[in-house]
């Protein structure tokens, strides 16, 4: 699986996301800066997370407009995987791959530290080595973690099965505890937990893993009928 | 401001404007002797933040000769941007601790900040990739607002500048007394990775050659504030909010990116950071260092402002700035980087074979200073030093006991003590996990950094409790190390190195250099037998205001090695059956224990006695059985002693488990601080192998599997018996408790 690692100024689990799918999933990576016009030639396209420029402004919002982000849209629409984590997730939501916005953490202050997710659906590209149902450890380190939707989003989001993870206890704010969403179809995930972070005992938690090695398993079948 | 306003030489002289910048007449007959003629403004100004205590030690310089600074495993010792130390398959550790204290008592947020982009930056202009940074705070009891906002922006600061920067917050300490109620200590240390054959210098050599600015553009922030961090806090303290600069995280992390690329360029000659002092700082020192001198061209650098003056632009101390020298004729593979990462890069002056910093602006010549004089000709002062009454006073007296000690009570009481109670508050705000390498994370003795791609990581801590060294100097000193030392140990790593940042009052004082000196001495002696040499550091005076001084503080940051990842270990208790152990004898020592303070209000009498020799058996002791893989728990006994230290194990240990321990001595003993004492916990079947390797220890109880403590006396008596779920309300509920009191 080639995979593209996007780095914007600014990024900074760019690394771990790298070392995450080189080691996790023996995935083929590169790193693709912001200024690079296509991001056409890879398997699946990975938005790290980190304080892209700074984070000056709203999370996300200037990112979005990087020259990356376009091919990034348009690949996105022709069905190929783009997971988007943290600050990643953040930029999905002001490039409307995503619906909805973040606001601050509840208690206004950064947070760090291990929670507990529920697994929501396990139908989606990035959770078929998951149960739904499943309770998976996985940290978070966001200030800016709070998902909000309004009520005709949230509904649809739910009957339509795109809340792929959520928070066992109320971490931030977010609305119905929403960790992670994905796009209509199913395609498009965007997370604020970092699963690169879960990949190892060592550091706490692999919960993080399956997720990675369901995007590989999908991309191993695709190629299985393409060919 | 503007040149026209500046006084003439002349009127410098007569109207004792130096003063203002906190030269003394000697200090300025001394500058008119070295020039041979009356310095202009501009001039002044330069000599004036380089013969500052912050860049020049001029006060303390002779007594941190002391200090032990080799060892077979020092690559890097003082005097460069950070130290070194080999930590194994041809890489270093290379750190660095700095103060912030000025800055935080005025502006807390961007004094911490700021504080964290600066030790970042001593890390990576070494060439080595930042990993880690930890803190060492102090504060008043978090009893008034001032305090409390203190405590909260120092933390955000913190924490917005390292989460943005994307190097990990992985440990540190927090202490809270009286003395730091108006002057906060904010301490960062930064540790970074390096492979050795990369290893960089801060030199201006070879004449011809181009200096070079990459970063931020200059403004007007942050002037004297090297000058301002070598003067006693006061009222008008507040009036020097701009001497505070501004931290751009952002622009820091393109930086560090830009630099980590430049330093693998064979054009880089030399690197140094815009620290303390800016752009004369940087310049003077490199050339000083390399033999030669440097010319440079105020129009070239980048300026934020308007009509900034030649004096202006080199006392700035704007973020997030480098300077580079670079081989002549490339230049532009320098430029060619920046521009990737979106940063400026300007040729502003040359390396000269003249050893003298050259300034030019607007076609004159506005400075023309030999770089000796200002790098390495500060006057150097032997201050008077004197014993304070306070100290003869305290060896006097009849240690102090506790009176009539509810254990259970006192205990719950203690850990609610904010410099006992869990930090989780402080350290939730830090992403400490970014770059995937925290092993143990905070709240640990210790945090473990595991090193990619080898088996091995490193064990980093910051210590120093201020209590034990305002009683007694120089036996403090010697529990500071040790203390650090046995952290380190505890977590299964071996001690290579500390950074100190030394945090005193003024050195003017007699009384005041006096615990300098001692407490110095004390730590060199560990240092010593510890096999811990000091790499580097920084020395932070002045710390007074009106009220008083603070404890003398100095801070031990150290890092040590984890030879195999597999050894490292935890304070939390880990299985029912294991037998609980302590190593060190307890005895009734109170002076300067968390217990006194509790109880009295304020500390006296002599502190804790420490043997070295036993301190440093027993830390062979302890890392011996620890890598022979029998120890399944182990912890130093800091505050609050040896009751604490359980409930720290219980707390911190594997859910469901509680203890059962006999203790035969009395009571209050279980709040004693006799030093270089462990709680250790084993398997009960590796009991036989670690009592061979820790002939003296006591065997003092078990975990259990009833999520409770339970201490009882030989005759059956209970001391203590207390839910895990009480002793967290007390200890995890503190701190967030006492952040929204309004009171």
């Amino acid at each position: 699986m080639k995979a593209a690692v996007l780095v914007f100024p600014g990024s900074n689990c760019d690394h771990d996301m790298y070392y995450a799918l080189e080691k996790g999933i023996g995935a083929d990576v590169e790193f693709v800066r912001h200024t690079e016009k296509s991001v056409a030639e890879y398997d699946a396209i990975f938005i790290p997370g980190g304080f892209s420029y700074g984070d000056y402004l709203r999370s996300g919002a200037i990112a979005r407009f990087a020259p990356v982000m376009e091919s990034v849209v348009e690949e996105a629409e022709k069905g190929k995987p783009v997971l988007g984590v943290c600050n990643g997730f953040q930029v999905l939501l002001e490039a409307g791959l995503l619906p909805g916005a973040m606001k601050r953490n509840k208690d206004l202050k950064f947070i760090c530290r291990q929670v507990e997710l529920r697994v929501e659906e396990n139908s989606s590209l990035f959770t078929q080595d998951y149960q739904a149902g499943e309770t998976i450890k996985v940290p978070v380190a966001h200030g800016d973690g709070n998902y909000y939707c309004d009520d005709e989003t949230l509904a649809s989001l739910k009957e339509n099965g795109q809340i792929v993870f959520t928070y066992e206890d109320d971490v931030n704010g977010s609305r119905a505890g929403i960790a992670g969403i994905r796009n209509q179809a199913g395609n498009v995930l965007g997370m604020m937990p970092h699963p690169e972070r879960a990949v190892e005992e060592l550091l706490g938690s692999k919960d993080g893993l399956a997720l990675f090695e369901s995007m590989y398993k999908h991309w191993r079948e695709s190629r299985v009928v393409t060919t | 401001m503007s040149l026209q306003l500046e006084p003439s030489a002349q009127q410098i002289k007569e109207e004792k404007v130096y003063q203002e910048m906190g030269l003394i007449d000697g200090e300025f007959a001394y500058i008119e002797k070295i020039l041979g003629r009356l310095p202009n403004y501009t001039e002044l100004g330069l000599f004036s933040v380089m013969w500052s205590e912050h860049c020049s030690y001029k006060h303390s310089k002779n007594v941190l000769k002391k200090f032990p600074t080799k060892s077979e495993a020092v690559l890097q010792g003082p005097g460069e941007g950070a130290g070194a130390v080999d930590i194994g398959d041809g890489q270093a550790a290379v750190f660095k601790i700095e103060s912030h204290n000025h800055p935080s008592a005025v502006e807390p947020y961007q004094g911490a900040a700021t504080g964290v982009g600066g030790i970042l930056r001593d890390v990576f202009s070494m060439g080595a990739r930042p990993i880690a940074l930890l803190n060492s705070l102090r504060f008043g009891e978090l009893d008034t607002p001032r305090v409390r906002y203190l405590f909260e922006e120092v933390v955000a600061g913190i924490a917005g500048y390292g989460n943005c920067v994307g190097v990990p917050t992985v440990g540190g300490e927090v202490q809270f007394d009286p003395c730091y109620k108006e002057n906060p200590l904010v301490n960062a240390m930064c540790v970074g990775l390096i492979d050795q054959k990369d290893l960089q210098k801060g030199v201006a050599q070879g004449a011809g050659n181009t200096v070079m600015y990459i970063g931020a553009s200059t403004g007007r922030d942050g002037i004297h504030g090297a000058t301002f961090a070598s003067e006693e806090l006061t009222e008008e303290s507040e009036s020097k909010r701009p001497s505070v600069q501004v931290g751009d995280p952002f622009t820091e992390k393109r930086v560090l990116e830009a630099c980590l690329e430049i330093i693998q360029s064979d054009a880089l000659i030399g690197i140094q950071d815009m620290g303390a002092a800016g752009l004369t700082s940087s310049s003077a020192e490199m050339a000083s260092k390399a033999g030669y001198g440097i010319e440079m061209n105020l129009d070239h650098v980048p300026q934020r402002e308007h009509a900034m003056t030649p004096y202006e632009m080199m006392l700035s101390e704007s973020q997030e700035r480098m300077l580079i020298v670079v081989e002549k004729g490339r230049e532009d593979e320098m430029k060619a980087i920046c521009e990737h990462w979106e940063l400026h890069a300007v040729e502003v002056g040359v390396v000269t074979e003249k050893q003298h910093l050259t300034l030019r602006h607007n076609g004159e010549t506005v400075a023309d200073i030999p770089v000796d004089a200002l790098a390495e000709d500060a006057p150097e002062y032997n201050p008077p030093s004197a014993v304070p009454a306070y100290y003869k006073e305290f060896q006097a007296q009849t240690p102090w006991a506790p009176a009539d000690v509810k254990p259970e009570e006192t205990l719950v009481d203690l850990l609610a003590r904010p410099t006992i109670a869990s930090k989780e508050w402080v350290y939730d705000q830090y992403d400490y996990m970014v770059q995937t390498n925290t092993a143990v994370a905070p709240g640990a003795g210790a945090a473990i950094l595991r090193i990619k791609d080898t088996d091995k990581g490193i064990a980093l801590t910051t210590d120093g409790n201020s209590r034990y060294i305002y009683l007694d100097p120089e036996r403090g000193g010697q529990i500071a190390v040790a203390e650090a030392a046995r952290n380190i140990v505890a977590s299964g790593g071996r001690p290579l190195g500390i950074t100190d940042c030394l945090n005193y009052g003024s050195p003017e004082k007699p009384e005041i250099f006096w615990q300098i000196e001692k407490s110095i001495d004390g730590m060199s002696a560990a240092c010593a037998k510890l096999n811990a040499p000091v790499v580097g550091g920084n020395v932070s005076l002045y710390n007074e205001t009106p009220n008083g001084s603070i404890y003398p503080t100095p801070v031990i940051g150290m890092v040590g090695l984890v030879e195999n990842i597999e050894h490292r270990t935890t304070s939390g208790f880990k299985a029912d059956g294991d037998i609980i152990y302590v190593l060190g004898e307890t005895k009734a020592e109170f002076g300067g224990s968390e217990l006194q303070q509790m109880q009295e209000g304020s500390i006296f009498g002599p502190a804790p006695a420490i043997d070295l020799d036993v301190e440093a058996k027993r830390q062979e002791n302890v890392l011996a059985a620890i890598q022979a893989g029998v120890v399944a728990s182990a912890q130093d006994i800091a505050e609050g002693g040896l009751a604490v230290a359980v409930s720290e194990g219980i707390m911190g240990g594997t859910e469901g488990l509680g203890a059962e321990i006999s203790f035969d001595e009395d009571a209050s003993l279980l709040f004693s601080e006799s030093q270089s004492r462990y709680v250790l916990t084993v398997p009960a079947e590796k009991r036989d192998q670690f009592e061979q390797l820790l002939p003296d220890v006591f065997e003092i109880g078990r975990v259990t599997s009833t999520e409770n403590l339970h201490i009882t006396t030989p005759a059956g008596d209970t001391l203590v018996n207390i839910s895990r779920e009480q002793l967290e309300q007390s200890w995890k509920g503190a701190i967030p408790c006492m952040v929204k009191s309004k009171a």
